[in-house]
């Protein structure tokens, strides 16, 4: 079973550093993004602390929607996800190997990037911390949902737009959580339990997730 | 309660009113909608049996 | 007697069955609102004084409220049905129960904008009762938007039951992280102060309007069932050779 995993994971790493615009779009959409709100918000000091997490947060999770139409495309199309489904190794390994090179290559980034919008929006060094931290916890549980979007709508015209229609209201927990982590690290820098709940939330979607993926891969190859 | 007094609420016509008048409003149309979808509907049928026969 | 429940599961069987009992469900929403509703206005005023009779908006706000939660309930359970027993007509009732949920989401939410103007001064106020509705909007939307996408039939069925089920899971968690922003301290349950000094008369009121708005539900989504056999069975003879359609 971990054989499976390893393979899988390889495999979607090496597809897509072939086609590296896909992840590098992502991660410049993020960067773009963070850069424009201060230019319209208006560049206050203070206005742009209170802002930041929100804005990292929804700007992370715009970011992984772009990515996730990817995630079962290129297979669905070739035929290679009719062949996952047939083996015998459980199909829930297989979609968790593929969400994780998913998060490798567009979360992972963003958590990397932190900094960079800590400069842009003159945050301390421990809300940089805090925030890498909650991302770090938070994009993967994005991934994770995401993917059981991406699979409900394999296939079907309007896919992107469908996907983030579908997905974003199950966003909000880890919008507040991770939002509320950072803010609370800036005025009080009491952020433990919002990433401890963060945490419980990542175990929990890393629990369901693939089950609910797997079953909708199903659904959609029938 | 008089007929002014009904309609005034204390003061809080408006806001009393305009709710009232959105259920009853989107309580008929949802029926209205309904009705108005089954006829094409039926109509549908009828095409398709035509269709059919003349096959 | 023996009950056959599978019998009424085909749409053939179904569809007649539904037209006679819709009536019924007619008559007594219309009984039972119209009933409510004059309770409430006209058998209730001394106990409102006039600041307060504002307090009328809930008469249609706790009943949407109440349909919108218990609907999508309904619907998930009709989805569960057809994915576990894998029947047409399920997934035909949760298509149907959609839009009346939606509807009344809508009006919760627009009954809801009222009432919090009237009563705490605004008309939005991001309270985790109005916020979980307003996802809960997403949901239906969500799960109709699934089902129109999808071409295939017994895809869309199967995959919007999914998305439904995945929704109801959630909606606790989103919801508890509405009401706790702060995992230190849990924010006010809708700033209601004086709901449990409610008096009786307002709350048979609303009450007898919410059963109301609950019989007005099983008439329209039957109605709606009815048109969605229609269309989907529209090729088969038993349709082909209903009355209505000769006519």
């Amino acid at each position: 079973m971990f054989k499976t995993f390893k393979t899988i994971l390889f495999r979607d790493l090496t597809l897509a550093m072939r086609r590296k615009t896909d992840i590098l779009s992502a991660v410049f959409f993020f960067i773009i993004v963070i850069s424009l709100f201060p230019l319209g918000v208006g560049l206050d000091k203070t206005v742009l602390i209170k802002i930041a997490p929100g804005i990292a947060w929804v700007a992370a999770l715009l970011a992984s929607m772009l990515a996730l139409e990817r995630l079962f495309a290129g297979d669905y199309e070739d035929g290679t996800l009719e062949q996952m489904l047939i083996t015998p190794q459980p199909m829930t390994v297989i979609v968790l190997a593929k969400v994780v090179a998913h998060w490798l290559l567009t979360g992972l980034p963003l958590v990397l990037i932190v900094p960079l919008v800590g400069l842009q929006y003159h945050l301390s060094g421990e809300a940089i911390l805090v925030m890498m931290m909650a991302l770090l916890l938070g994009t993967p549980i994005l991934s994770l949902l995401g993917a059981i979007g991406a699979a409900l709508t394999l296939g079907v015209r309007g896919g992107g737009i469908l996907i983030s229609l579908l997905i974003l209201p199950l966003y909000i927990p880890v919008l507040v959580y991770g939002s509320g982590a950072v803010s609370a690290s800036l005025i009080a820098g009491e952020s433990q339990a919002y990433l401890l709940l963060l945490g419980a939330f990542l175990i929990l979607t890393l629990l369901f997730s693939p089950i609910a993926t797997a079953l909708a891969l199903k659904i959609s190859s029938e | 309660m008089s007929v002014a007094e009904f309609f005034s609420m204390g003061g809080f016509g408006y806001y009393v009113w305009m709710s009232m008048g959105m259920a009853l409003l989107m309580m008929l149309s949802e029926i209205f909608v309904l009705k108005s979808q089954r006829k094409s509907m039926l109509k549908q049928v009828a095409r398709v049996i035509r269709m059919e026969k003349n096959r | 007697m023996k009950i056959n429940w599978f019998k009424y599961a085909a749409p053939s069987t179904f569809y007649p069955l539904a037209g006679k009992i819709i009536p019924f469900f007619a008559w007594s929403a219309l009984l039972l609102i119209v009933g409510g509703l004059y309770w409430g206005f006209f058998q209730t005023p001394e106990l409102l004084s006039d600041q307060k009779q504002y307090y009328r908006i809930l008469y249609v706000h706790v009943g949407s409220a109440w349909m919108s939660m218990w609907l999508y309930i309904v619907l998930v359970a009709w989805a569960l049905i057809g994915l576990v027993f894998n029947t047409r007509l399920s997934y035909m009732m949760a298509m149907a129960t959609a839009p009346t949920g939606a509807i009344f989401t809508f009006l919760t939410l627009w009954t809801g904008a009222f009432w919090g103007k009237t009563s705490w001064g605004t008309y939005w106020d991001w309270d985790p009762r109005m916020t979980t509705e307003l996802i809960l909007l997403f949901l239906y939307v969500g799960y109709m938007a699934l089902q129109s996408a999808i071409d295939d039939t017994r895809r869309s069925d199967k995959a919007s039951a999914l998305l439904a089920l995945v929704g109801l899971v959630l909606i606790p968690v989103i919801f508890w992280s509405v009401n706790c922003p702060d995992p230190n301290q849990c924010a006010a349950l809708h700033q209601q102060s004086s709901m449990s000094n409610i008096e009786p008369n307002i709350r048979i009121a609303w009450l007898v309007t919410a059963v109301g708005f609950w019989m007005f539900s099983f008439m329209v989504i039957l109605m709606r069932v009815r048109n969605i056999i229609l269309d989907r069975d529209q090729h088969t003879s038993w349709v082909q050779g209903l009355d209505e359609v000769r006519k």
